[in-house]
């Protein structure tokens, strides 16, 4: 069944563990968040050699063809390990939406672009790493010029307003809502990452520190805190697979608003008892466990607020003119 | 979605389908856990015997069709789209018989399984005791050695055991080894409910409904053919039914995702234009195709050979919340004439009563505290201890 991850995906998965590792793992988001860009562009080339900036692209047009399945297997990493740059950008909304010289060049790495897409990522992200910045609206792609960068409640974002630069090409609006659910999808991936990521951290500091002479983790006070969060990652998780599954069919695009809702709520619950759990030493932004405390923030309210997507929701469900069940 | 449905499999659902359109009772059971509703909800469990869909997962010489897991979960999602009547067998379907399968012999296959088909044999749960609740190891009611007539004699005090008032028999453990301490020495039994010495006293639950009750052992023979599994390992035999009752076979999704259509029906009907209603309505909704989305899943995890585990332990939670969530939200969409539960209240008084049932989920199977100790323990790896649980 389709339910299960196949070893392909795993070896991809695998793989960007490994490049980033070898990069200083969390180095180079700290870095980011220190203002030194060196190590996230050498993660992009790395990561563009992989193939991962090509997931999305077809073969013919030098990507991998890969699925969306694909897609939230390697995105997951990336939250994981708190990546910094605009991989959502370049690999998962822009390549079905530029031209196909540009398609090519964001496959192979020599092209990072971002975008806003007014009135739902109002900020491009991280326009001092790219070549190209876009404004995408419902059935339009422009080419931009970015302002000067804004700091995120994540120190390793800066965002960016866009101002037209150039002419306006006509997108279909179809392909231009597809490449957003696609997006957002990776968005939600990124947090399960992060939230299983910051469980992780949560739960290996719980073995260690002690206090009242025994360590944390035997406090039940904490335990039940940690088990709700793996409750809330284990029941977000099958959503993204099932909006992978779903994307681009008609019940795509609330299957999408599901799996951002559940993957940001059980992310920002692994914020907050990952950080209790921590202490002070949490509270720190010496200490990593900032960079993916702040990260899942970011997240949360980029790609659709759940407000936004709980909304889309209930425009599909809660129509007196089709009662649709869930199994439907 | 498409989950890579066979023809085969499609055409499974289709035909559940049509049998339960034309045979589920137009007008629901009365309650089961009164007398004329178990009397009622028996004969449903052979009308859905006739039908052949009373355990369709079960092999056909025991009355099943034979269906694999998948089937099973399609079957069920019919089922409870359809309205049907609660499975009063459901103590002996899902949890005895998985035992019975794997540990039970020939004989006690012979003498047990067809009736638990079509509802002549229903079983009542004899689990815990006063003084043993969540740490059920430390059950006190004991099992003496017979030599004589070839049995056991059982005394001592079961509580909360659901369906007993009416049920044929019930299925316990007992200490058979009195020296021998917690999880050691412990024997499952098979026991008629109108066996000598054997008092039932019914409980009423927060409905109003006798759902369980107490058992008194007063020196009850039962014979070695109704041991299930060897004497003094009860509890591995035990704990075989424990993670069923967690795991998949208790809850299917297929119960959440009828509830979710359910609320989603009462919030048209009442237009209630409060995002905070609308939000959660919406969230019912997404955590029950979780839990569909992660059902199929584990089927094919299982399917793939692996098995659930502690996994079981985060299921339970959270479909057990989801349950309570689901209906409390319902009551909120009903505003003031939610208390109302008499045949003119919404759906006849349907949502105080499955909300009231939604109430038991965090308890039984092993309360909702015990499962987070659980994953905690066994799934995130942390230490034991800190409650004064001793390690096992
Ligand atoms: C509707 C319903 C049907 C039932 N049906 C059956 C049945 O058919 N057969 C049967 O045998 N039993 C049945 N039960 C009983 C059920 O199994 C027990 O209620 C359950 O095991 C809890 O035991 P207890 O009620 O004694 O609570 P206790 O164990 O006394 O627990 C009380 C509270 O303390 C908490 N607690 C206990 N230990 C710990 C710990 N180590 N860490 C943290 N918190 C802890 C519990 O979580 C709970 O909140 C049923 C119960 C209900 C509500």
């Amino acid at each position: 069944m389709k339910f299960v991850i196949s070893e392909e995906q795993r070896a991809l998965a695998e793989a960007i563990d490994q490049v980033i590792e070898s990069l200083g793992g969390t180095a180079v988001a700290r870095a980011a968040s220190e203002g030194d860009a060196a190590p996230a562009r050498a993660l992009w080339e790395q990561l563009a050699e992989l193939g991962l900036l090509g997931l999305c692209i077809d073969e013919a047009d030098g990507g991998m063809g890969g699925t969306p399945v694909d897609l939230i297997v390697a995105f997951e990493r990336l939250g994981y390990h708190a990546a910094p740059g605009p991989y959502l950008e370049s690999a998962a909304l822009l390549p079905d939406l530029v031209d196909p010289a540009l398609r090519e060049s964001l496959a192979d790495g020599s092209a990072i672009a971002t975008a806003a897409i007014p009135g739902f990522v109002p900020y491009a992200l991280d326009a001092q790493l790219c070549s190209q910045q876009f404004i995408v609206t419902a059935d339009s792609i422009t080419p931009a010029e970015a302002g000067e960068g804004q700091e995120s409640i994540d120190a390793a974002r800066t965002l960016h307003e866009l101002t037209p630069a150039g002419p306006a090409a006509a997108l279909d609006p179809e392909a231009v809502a597809l490449a957003i659910d696609r997006a957002t999808l990776g968005s939600a991936a990124m947090l399960l990452g992060a939230g299983e990521r910051l469980l992780e951290e949560a739960v290996a500091y719980a073995k260690l520190r002690e206090q009242f002479g025994r360590v944390i983790g035997e406090y039940q006070g904490l335990k039940h805190q940690l088990a709700n969060v793996r409750v809330a990652l284990t029941f977000a998780r099958p959503l993204l697979k099932g909006a992978a599954l779903d994307l681009g069919t008609p019940s795509g695009e609330r299957s999408m608003s599901a799996a951002k809702v559940a993957a940001s709520d059980a992310a920002i619950l692994a914020a907050r008892t990952a950080l209790q759990v921590h202490g002070a030493i949490g509270y720190t932004q010496e200490h990593d466990l900032s960079l993916w405390l702040t990260r899942v923030h970011a997240l949360a309210s980029a790609w659709g607020t759940t407000r936004y997507h709980r909304s889309r929701i209930a425009a599909s469900i809660l129509t007196p003119a089709a009662i649709l069940s869930p199994a439907s | 979605m498409d989950l890579d449905l066979t023809e085969e499999q499609l055409a499974f659902a289709a035909e559940a389908r049509a049998w339960l359109a034309e045979n589920v009772p137009a007008t629901p059971l009365p309650s089961m856990d009164t007398e004329a509703g178990f009397a009622a909800h028996r004969e449903w469990e052979a009308k859905l015997a006739a039908g052949g869909w009373s355990v369709v997962s079960w092999p056909e010489e025991y009355g099943g069709r034979g269906a694999g897991l998948i089937e099973w979960v399609l079957f069920e999602e019919e089922y409870y789209r359809a309205g049907a009547p609660t499975r009063v067998a459901q103590n002996g379907i899902s949890l005895l018989a998985p035992i019975l399968f794997g540990h039970g012999t020939d004989a006690q296959r012979e003498r047990f399984l067809r009736d638990m088909t079509d509802g002549t044999l229903i079983w009542a749960q004899a689990w815990s005791e006063p003084g043993a609740g969540s740490d059920l190891a430390s059950i006190r009611s004991t099992a003496k050695r017979d030599d004589e007539r070839g049995g056991w004699i059982l005394n001592g005090q079961k509580t909360w055991s659901s369906r007993a008032p009416w049920a044929d028999r019930g299925f316990g453990l007992f200490r058979s080894d009195p020296e021998a301490q917690r999880h050691r020495g412990l024997t499952y039994f098979l026991f008629p409910m109108d066996a000598e010495g054997l008092t039932v006293r019914p409980i009423t639950q927060l409905d109003g409904t006798t759902g369980f009750a107490e058992l008194f052992f007063d020196d009850v023979f039962v014979a070695d053919e109704d041991v299930l599994g060897a004497p003094g390992d009860g509890w591995r035999v035990a704990m075989s039914t424990a993670g069923n009752e967690r795991g998949l076979s208790l809850r299917s999704p297929g119960r959440f995702c009828a509830a979710t259509d359910r609320l989603i029906d009462l919030w048209q009907k009442n237009q209630d234009q409060d995002p905070f209603a609308q939000d959660a309505v919406v969230d019912a909704w997404i955590k029950s195709e979780a839990y569909r989305l992660y059902t199929w899943g584990t089927v094919s995890t299982l399917q793939e050979g692996g098995d659930i585990g502690a996994e079981g332990s985060v299921n339970k939670v959270f479909w057990s919340e989801l349950d309570i969530a689901i209906h409390q939200t319902g009551l909120d969409l009903l505003g003031p004439a939610a208390e109302l539960r008499s045949a003119s209240a919404e759906a006849g008084g349907r949502w105080v009563d499955d909300y009231i049932f939604a109430l038991g989920g965090p308890i039984y199977a092993g309360t909702n505290e015990i499962q987070r100790n659980i994953i905690a323990e066994r799934i995130l790896g942390l230490p034991r201890g800190g409650d004064g649980r001793k390690a096992s």
